[in-house]
Parts: structure tokens; C-alpha cells; sequence
């Protein structure tokens, strides 16, 4: 089984010569003419006031964390969805399984809806 | 006699060196067809000085890219800063692993038997791999952001993680109705399955979340507001320069072109020819390997014009339309296509 994986090994390591090789090729050739103000943040030519590192909206964060939930929730069907022409010759079962479960997660879905977690203002 | 584990290694290797330079090459047509198709589209003439119509120009692009200087800004964060261009190139190279693009063939080596199979690695994983790898790239869009301390790269990051998250979960939802179509991961079996009839047939609204959300996860137009010109200067690379700020760029096009040799894949029958013409032409089985490579990447090659096409026929949407997108219309939507597929397969 798992020397299925070592064309995976292969082509990490390749894309890795790739991306290394031309990054550090750039540093190499490339000219360097030093001057101050070039190395300032881009800004259009204002002077920056502080970092950019400010606080952000919450919204990102919301999203992130909603992300998580459905996420999960998806990989639970991915077994599912293999299993389910074979076990369907057994009747209906599975598929209301899985209509049970997406109830739950429906419910999930329709409360965040209606508190506004999908608003973006 | 040669050990085979050690032609394994050799068949894999020129495979994964083959792949990697094609796709690098088909980087740099697409920067030119993006340009030269763009023109034609506004009926202007576009690059056509350097080289025969002008075919040596993302060679003469790529060269310029090589010799400008490379400044490194004094307010970033440098490890990251330098890590950001390499965490998002290496999965757009690596995603490409598992798509079969041509059937199989075998020869002798000296008197041993090599089967070399068209797919670098045929994973009993298969498209999991690919939603696993594709979603790392998110890692380099935030670094990136994060380290140019620069509002714009800044929120460009933010924005296109939001983004790419949001539409991961429309896109796994329109694989797992793929997937119970065939009763596999493996993307050898979902294109066997398909010999007769493509997906497309059976999913059309799976195949159009599909591309919605390859739109979307690849950040082209109309979802390109990471870098919405107009409003974030750059988005995450505007501080970057030289090659680095060019690894961004071979890194989309080549997600580009993972996710229309997925399309294709999935929906389209991979690499096999449709209503029965390989089997009318009678053709000598090294020649339906060729016929095999070529139907799968003229396929490919269609859904890459289709992603120029797009980009000069819509608008680009509003921060808020696009997310009301992902989590009103297509996430509920891709929840109603996995239930009617299951009650499709059920009764047929």
C-alpha cells in the first residue's frame, strides 16, 4: 500500500527543486541597487503610519470556524459515498442514514442563516 | 534481469520530470494565449513582436522576471516573507499527481516487462489527495499576506482565504456525488466508469457547482478580488518582486490547469474518446495511446480557454456577493444534488 506513495515522494521532491531552484537563481543573478526608499512599505508614496497588522473584522474568523464544522461534515460523507451503490442492494437504509444526517446538519445550517452568520456587510 | 523495484522508480521518476516540464511549459503558452486571446477579444493585436507571433515572449517575460532586482521591503517578516512564494508553488505542482491524462502501455527492458501507466500515482486516495494538497496553497496566500506587513497584501491574504475556504466545502460536496457514481476514490475507476457515458450526463449540476467552485479556489476572474486591482493595489504579492512575485503567478496557472484536467477528469470521460470513434478507426494499440493523450488534453485545453473566456465576458463580483454565493445558493445546493443522486442511483 504504501509504496503507492513513492511517485508521491518523487514529485515533492522535484517541485521542491523547482521552487527552491528559482527562487534562489533570482537571488543570485538578479542586480542590487541599494536605496532607502525602496525598501519602504508600498503605500503610494505616503508614509506609513503604523503596522499593518491591525485588528480585522471577526467576519474572517466566523468563516474560518464555520469552514471547520461543514468541513468535517463532508468528510464524514466521503466514506459514505463510497459504500453506497453496495450497500443499497441491502434497501433503503443507507440513504436515510444519510438523510438523517444531513436533517442535523440542515438544522445546523438554517440557525446560522437565520442569527446572520452568512451576512456580510 | 533488473530489479523492479528499481524500474518502478526509474518509470516514476521520467514520468514526474515529464509532468513537471509540461506543466511549467503549459504555464508559459497560457501566459501567452491568456495575453494574445484577451486581445482578440478586444480587437487589438496583443504581443506579436518577439519571435514568430510572438511565441518567445513569456520567454523574453520570464527573463526580465530573472534580472529585476529583488527587493526584500525592511518592515517584513523575512523566513516568511521568502517562504510564502515556495509553500504555494510546490502544492500547484504537486496536485497534478494523481490525474490519469492517457490509458497505459508496456515494453521490454532488456528482458524485463515495464507496464508504465499514464498517472504518476494511481492513489486508492485519489481525489481526497487532491482537496487535501490544493487546500496547503491557502497556508501561502495568509504567510505571504501576514509577512509583507503591507495593508493591502494584507487583506488581499485574508480575502482569498476566506475565499478558497468558502468554496472548498461546494467542491468537496460536488465530488462526493461523483464519487457515489462510481463507488471509488481512485481516479483510474472514475474514468473507467465513465467509458460509455460521462458524468456530465448524470451530474450536470454537480459539474456546474464543480466549476464554480474551480473557479473560485483558483482566484480568476470574476472571483479575483484577492488582487482586485482597483481596490487592493495587488492583493498578497503586492510587496513581492522579481521571481518570487512570478512564483505566484506560475503557481495560479498551474492550479489552472490541474483543475481543468480535473473538469475534464471527473465530468468528461478523462482521456477517452466519445460516441465510439477510437473503436470505428481500428487503429494499432501505440496509436490509441497517442489518440488517448490527445483527447485528454484537447478536453484540457478547452476548459483553459474557457477560463479566458470567462474572464473577459463577466464582471468581476462584490466582496459580499461572492460569499453570499458560496454559502447561500451554492453550499444548500450542493446538499440537494448529493440527495438526488442518491435517489437517482437508487431507482435506476
Amino acid at each position: 500500500m504504501l509504496v503507492e506513495y513513492i511517485p508521491i515522494l518523487v514529485i515533492l521532491a522535484m517541485a521542491l527543486i523547482v521552487a527552491a531552484g528559482i527562487l534562489v537563481l533570482t537571488h543570485i543573478v538578479n542586480p542590487r541597487i541599494r536605496n532607502p526608499i525602496k525598501l519602504t512599505t508600498y503605500e503610494s508614496g505616503i508614509e506609513p503610519q503604523m503596522e499593518a497588522r491591525l485588528r480585522y473584522p471577526i467576519r474572517f474568523y466566523v468563516v474560518a470556524m464555520m469552514f471547520i464544522l461543514f468541513d468535517v461534515e463532508v468528510i464524514f460523507m466521503y466514506p459514505w459515498a463510497v459504500v453506497y451503490k453496495q450497500f443499497l442492494s441491502q434497501g433503503w437504509f443507507i440513504f436515510w442514514e444519510m438523510i438523517i444526517f444531513l436533517a442535523i446538519l440542515f438544522a445546523g445550517y438554517i440557525y446560522l442563516y437565520r442569527r446572520g452568520g452568512f451576512q456580510w456587510e | 534481469m533488473v530489479n523492479s523495484a528499481t524500474v518502478e522508480l526509474v518509470v516514476s521518476a521520467v514520468k514526474v520530470f515529464i509532468v513537471v516540464n509540461v506543466i511549467l511549459l503549459m504555464v508559459m503558452v497560457m501566459i501567452l494565449a491568456e495575453r494574445r486571446i484577451s486581445a482578440f477579444i478586444q480587437d487589438r493585436y496583443g504581443p506579436n513582436r518577439v519571435g514568430p507571433f510572438g511565441i518567445l515572449q513569456p520567454i523574453a517575460d520570464g527573463i526580465k522576471f530573472l534580472f529585476k532586482e529583488d527587493v526584500i521591503p525592511y518592515h517584513v517578516d523575512r523566513f516568511l516573507y521568502l517562504l510564502a512564494p515556495a509553500v504555494i508553488l510546490v502544492p500547484s505542482l504537486m496536485t497534478f499527481a494523481i490525474v490519469p491524462f492517457g490509458s497505459s502501455f508496456s515494453f521490454y527492458w532488456g528482458d524485463t516487462p515495464v507496464h508504465v501507466r499514464l498517472q504518476i500515482a494511481d492513489l486508492n486516495i485519489g481525489i481526497l489527495y487532491f482537496v487535501g494538497i490544493a487546500s496547503l496553497a491557502v497556508y501561502g496566500l495568509v504567510i505571504g499576506g501576514y509577512a509583507s506587513n503591507n495593508k493591502y497584501s494584507m487583506f488581499g491574504g485574508l480575502r482569498s482565504s476566506a475565499q478558497m475556504i468558502s468554496y472548498e466545502i461546494p467542491m468537496g460536496l460536488a465530488i462526493v456525488s461523483v464519487v457515489m457514481l462510481t463507488g471509488s476514490l481512485r481516479l483510474s475507476d472514475i474514468v473507467a466508469d465513465q467509458q460509455h457515458m460521462w458524468n456530465v450526463v448524470r451530474q450536470p449540476l454537480g459539474f456546474l457547482i464543480f466549476l464554480v467552485a474551480a473557479f473560485a479556489e483558483t482566484n480568476r476572474l470574476p472571483f479575483d478580488l484577492p488582487e482586485a486591482e482597483q481596490e487592493l493595489v495587488g492583493g498578497y504579492h503586492t510587496e513581492y518582486s522579481s521571481m518570487k512575485f512570478s512564483a505566484f503567478f506560475i503557481a495560479e496557472y498551474a492550479n489552472m490547469i490541474t483543475s481543468s484536467a480535473l473538469i475534464t477528469t471527473l465530468f468528461f470521460g478523462g482521456y477517452h474518446v466519445p460516441f465510439g470513434i477510437l473503436e470505428a478507426l481500428n487503429l494499432p494499440v501505440a496509436w490509441e495511446v497517442v489518440v488517448h493523450v490527445l483527447s485528454f488534453s484537447i478536453k484540457t485545453a478547452f476548459f483553459l480557454f474557457v477560463y479566458l473566456w470567462v474572464r473577459w465576458t463577466l464582471p468581476r463580483f462584490r466582496y459580499d456577493q461572492l460569499m453570499n454565493l458560496g454559502w447561500k445558493s451554492l453550499l444548500p445546493l450542493s446538499l440537494v444534488n448529493v440527495v438526488l443522486t442518491g435517489i437517482g442511483i437508487a431507482i435506476f
